[in-house]
């Protein structure tokens, strides 16, 4: 495959953590309900945004994804009381962090998405796969590349 | 007196007293203008202790690993990295005799290095405020100021801010903390990571960084882990910056700043500017800076209601 073909067909691939109760529920509203959006993200469930070790970022970034979502439950509404608080911190300083060396604004994002915001969910993949489709494949820290024609 | 000597009169007072069972401090290194950390269990040893700005060990990274109860003598950085260690449960405040005292700042043995191009040193000494060196063909004295690690030049703390004993004097001085930052921050993302690939690239995976760090306490470090293994032990630049950023990261709201790390990379790597930006976003976005109070916890091991979260969709 020549590179020119590889560009133009090129597809993010962008790996999605949604807390269980409530950005995974909103995931599956969007999908019961039919709306559409961009296939680019591969979801893991996880109990919780607190769960999200900023490892987890890295670890992405590095096998060769191009963008990053973490999504939990609105403060206020953690199933864990506080879980989502922790997290925000958590996010807040891995995000600069990742800026600082040059990973591109937009390559990692963040969201809270409840159970009944299926809308909100599918905006919030438009908005990332758009993002990451205009910054183009991911430079930083990658160390296996995956394969941009075939599954992951 | 002087300092030296109130320095050596109050270890000396505290281990008769039996308040503390061994004074961590500083004593003669066995190289030119070096220092070694020394542990002083008996009250006649304390003729041994010097301070001068040779002592650039942060000597909190010790002091949790001894049972009973100890003494360090703790330079601004040094109270600070114990202050965090108290935060952190790792050393407990009932065992702990923190005996501040002021310091001028300690010198950066690459810039000695650099600045007499490679001549050897057979003898060194701190005169007042001049280093002055001597060896085959080399008689030399410089200004302690020119050679001066990088993060004495931007400190806020020479004095403790938080001890249990102050001798001699304290320093006031305007510190920069962040000033080496807002150059770099304006370059592109682009010429930042350049810059960051270049830097870490010729790193060799020693782990001088992470042992002489006191805010890195864990006793089973993630990089030493293989079940599962984060990232590889290559020294491939990826696993390289993996490991950087996670030591980073792990050190966010407890790294004083002591420019230890950036002192003991055989390298010469800057590893001052990725802890530098965590502790710039820490006292911006939580106002919080590390080794101030035994009360508040870390910023990473709390949260506030109303923390900022502009960035989150």
């Amino acid at each position: 495959m020549d590179s020119s073909h590889e560009i133009k067909d090129w597809q993010p691939k962008i790996l999605a953590f949604l807390c269980n109760w409530c950005s995974y529920a909103g995931a599956d509203l969007a999908g019961v309900s039919r709306t559409q959006y961009p296939p680019n993200i591969r979801v893991i469930r996880i109990p919780c945004s607190g769960r999200v070790d900023p490892m987890f970022i890295l670890k992405a970034l590095q096998q060769g994804f191009d963008g990053v979502l973490v999504s939990g439950c609105h403060p206020g509404d953690c199933h864990y009381i506080s879980g989502n608080y922790y997290a925000r911190r958590k996010f807040a300083l891995i995000k600069a962090l990742l800026e600082f060396i040059g990973v591109e604004e937009g390559r990692i994002q963040f969201s809270w998405v409840s159970a009944g915001e299926g809308e909100k969910f599918a905006e919030v993949v438009k908005k990332i796969t758009t993002d990451i489709k205009e910054l183009g494949p991911a430079k930083c820290l990658v160390k296996n590349r995956i394969n941009p024609s075939g599954g992951l | 007196m002087a300092l030296i000597d109130e320095i050596r009169q109050e270890a000396k007072r505290l281990l008769e007293e039996k308040r503390v069972d061994v004074i961590i401090g500083y004593r003669k290194g066995t190289l030119p203008l070096r220092s070694t950390p020394a542990f002083i269990r008996n009250s006649d040893e304390v003729e041994g202790l010097i301070f001068d700005p040779t002592c650039s060990n942060n000597l909190a990274s010790f002091a949790n690993r001894f049972e009973g109860k100890v003494g360090v003598i703790a330079k601004g950085c040094d109270a600070r990295s114990l202050i965090t260690l108290v935060v952190d449960r790792q050393i407990d405040k009932e065992n702990l005799v923190i005996i501040g005292i002021p310091c001028p700042g300690v010198i950066d043995h690459r810039k000695v290095r650099h600045r007499l191009r490679g001549r050897e040193v057979v003898d060194g000494l701190i005169l007042e405020d001049k280093v002055v060196v001597k060896g085959r063909d080399l008689k030399e004295d410089f200004p302690i100021s020119e050679v001066l690690s990088g993060s004495c030049q931007v400190c806020q703390y020479q004095t403790p801010p938080v001890y249990d004993l102050l001798i001699g004097y304290q320093i006031k001085k305007e510190g920069r903390p962040f000033e080496d930052l807002k150059e770099f921050k304006e370059k592109c993302p682009g010429e930042r990571r350049n810059f960051f690939e270049e830097e870490f690239f010729r790193c060799i995976r020693c782990y001088a960084c992470r042992q002489v760090c006191p805010a890195c306490f864990c006793e089973y470090c993630i990089v030493d882990r293989t079940k599962p293994l984060w990232f590889g032990k290559t020294t491939d630049l990826s696993d390289t910056l993996m490991f950087h950023l996670i030591r980073a990261y792990h050190t966010a709201g407890r790294c004083v700043d002591c420019g230890a790390c950036h002192r003991a990379c055989p390298m010469g790597i800057d590893l001052r500017l990725l802890n530098k930006r965590l502790e710039e976003e820490v006292a911006e976005r939580f106002g919080f800076q590390a080794g101030l109070d035994l009360e508040r916890p870390v910023p990473l091991s709390a949260y506030k209601d109303e923390d900022t979260q502009e960035f989150i969709m």
